[in-house]
């Protein structure tokens, strides 16, 4: 089951609001960003992917996705190593469009210390979050 | 806004418009193109506002003005292809329309900006730039001389403020030395942008002028289905097309005419009007030249007419043309970059082979129509030959670029054919 996370809205210049999943098999997460960051982004046209045996803290900036338009930062839910990335979004990016939650993940990451999983929203948390704001 | 430019800006967080038919929710976006709307009341709107929103256009705050940046039923991509195959329409009725009036007008603009103006020919305009003293650019602009009696100068939004005080503070003491001259904001008038191959036969079930007759940078006085309106042939996507003048109280009728005529004329958005003139080499103000950029850093010097040159007779005209003919090995230049794999962005800096900085990217998109990353950058005068190979710092990598001429897509200017 995936879990997911977004930050709350602040209103404030500095932050910036997210929208990745995790899904967790065992000790491994596998992240990339929800079906509702795709839609905003439109048109993925690149994906800048991590290497593997990158260490990554919660929240680290692991990826960039971008649209013809717009840039967006992909934060780490989890905490740990990358120890695989979809190198087939370098050769079709618009992946992320089409299968965000599914075929379109960035990186597989061994997790360091699953109680970053305790802040995270279930999907219907998520969805429930998505109509309220 | 200096640095930044005004149509970059850093997001601010996820928020949700209200009283606005077409939600905008950006979760995420380190280089967003526009501004998110915290409040759209503090934002200035065209005439064309109800219309947008009724047409479901996700609006955006650009210089201050609530503006679409798409519409529902094409994607970006979409409609800037749509642009090159039939008709797109633009509200750019933000951008600043004044009207120069009296014996001395041409003396007076001439004093401003530095093309000829002397020289247009009745009812032709051309690309000109508003000079400060240090050379710098303070905008640039379209002037046109109107059979009518006056000159009509369009200005760019984002520097409405800063060029109103400059010409009236200019007009002012050209009045009181006794020039006879006038300067005037256009009253109630919005502007349109219809461009694309199609827009002659679209445009011409409305208006009874021969539009093969109307060429590139020519403008008229006209009706266009009844509506009195001034029919510029000029615009900012390299396409064919038309800029039209309409009183406010008539744009939505006129619009509505337009995409009544056929399925191939929609409206388009911010979004594609921007990788448009990219691909055509178009300057974005703000972004590709600034106050502290030179005609001759800014590779513009075809704007500065030959008498103008010689006479130097424009502000800043000594250390710009002094600059031009140093032809510097030093310095820098506004070239076009072809980006392998990675989009450029503004601000990206521009590195030779070697890893050693030599420039900076002004502007830059992935390409629909050529399917490669175009930018804009200044870059050091050595590296200005076409074909120049270098490097773009994007985020932690680098990626190579080549220097190639622009535009990137042959531009479609409606010129009279050469005898």
């Amino acid at each position: 089951k995936s879990r997911y996370q977004t930050c709350k809205a602040v209103v404030s210049t500095q932050s910036t609001g997210s929208h990745e999943w995790v899904n967790v098999q065992g000790s491994l997460g596998r992240v990339g960003i929800t079906d509702h960051a795709q839609a905003a982004l439109g048109d993925v046209v690149f994906v800048d992917i991590p290497e593997v045996d990158l260490d990554v803290d919660v929240g680290d900036e692991i990826a960039s996705v971008e649209s013809v338009k717009a840039v967006g930062d992909v934060a780490s839910p989890i905490g740990g190593i990358v120890v695989a990335v979809n190198e087939a979004l370098s050769d079709s990016p618009t992946l992320v469009n089409s299968s965000p939650e599914e075929d379109a993940w960035i990186a597989e990451i061994e997790i360091s210390d699953m109680s970053a999983l305790e802040g995270l929203m279930d999907k219907e948390a998520y969805d429930k979050f998505l109509l309220e704001g | 806004s200096s640095g930044i430019n005004a149509e970059y800006g850093i997001q601010t967080n996820l928020s949700r418009m209200r009283n606005l038919v077409s939600r905008v929710s950006r979760p995420f976006s380190r280089i967003c193109a526009y501004r998110q709307l915290s409040s759209i009341n503090d934002l200035k709107k065209t005439a064309l506002f109800d219309f947008h929103v009724e047409k479901g256009g996700k609006m955006v705050d650009f210089a201050g003005w609530a503006l679409p940046v798409s519409y529902p039923d094409m994607s970006h991509v979409e409609s800037h292809l749509h642009t090159r195959k039939g008709v797109s329409i633009f509200d750019v009725s933000h951008m600043l329309q004044l009207h120069i009036h009296g014996k001395d007008r041409v003396k007076f603009m001439e004093s401003l900006i530095v093309g000829d103006v002397a020289g247009l020919s009745e009812d032709t305009g051309t690309l000109s730039l508003l000079t400060n003293e240090n050379g710098g650019i303070i905008d640039d602009c379209i002037v046109h001389k109107s059979s009518a009696g006056f000159l009509n100068l369009v200005c760019n939004a984002g520097c409405a403020d800063k060029d109103y005080a400059h010409i009236m503070e200019h007009l002012s003491v050209a009045q009181s030395q006794g020039s006879d001259v006038d300067v005037e904001v256009k009253p109630k008038h919005g502007l349109i942008a219809v461009q694309g191959p199609k827009t002659a036969e679209v445009l011409q079930q409305g208006i009874s002028d021969d539009l093969s007759r109307l060429y590139f940078n020519h403008t008229t006085l006209t009706d266009v289905w009844g509506i009195p309106c001034r029919v510029t042939r000029c615009g900012y996507t390299g396409e064919d097309g038309v800029e039209i003048s309409v009183p406010e109280d008539r744009v939505v009728e006129l619009v509505e005419r337009l995409t009544a005529t056929s399925e191939d004329v929609r409206l388009a958005g911010l979004g594609a009007r921007d990788s448009l003139r990219l691909e055509a080499g178009l300057c974005l103000y703000g972004n590709d030249i600034d106050e502290t950029t030179t005609p001759v850093e800014g590779a513009l010097m075809w704007t500065i007419g030959k008498r103008r040159r010689a006479a130097r007779d424009f502000p800043g005209a000594n250390i710009i043309m002094d600059q031009f003919a140093a032809k510097p090995k030093q310095g820098r230049r506004r070239v076009g970059l072809i980006v392998e794999k990675a989009p450029a962005r503004p601000h990206y800096p521009v590195l030779n082979t070697e890893g050693k900085v030599i420039g900076e990217i002004t502007s830059g998109s992935p390409s629909p129509c050529t399917g490669k990353n175009i930018a804009m950058a200044y870059v050091d005068n050595e590296y200005t030959k076409n074909g120049t190979q270098v490097q773009v710092q994007v985020r932690k990598k680098k990626y190579v670029a080549s220097k190639v001429a622009m535009p990137f897509v042959p531009t479609q200017y409606y010129n009279p054919p050469k005898n």
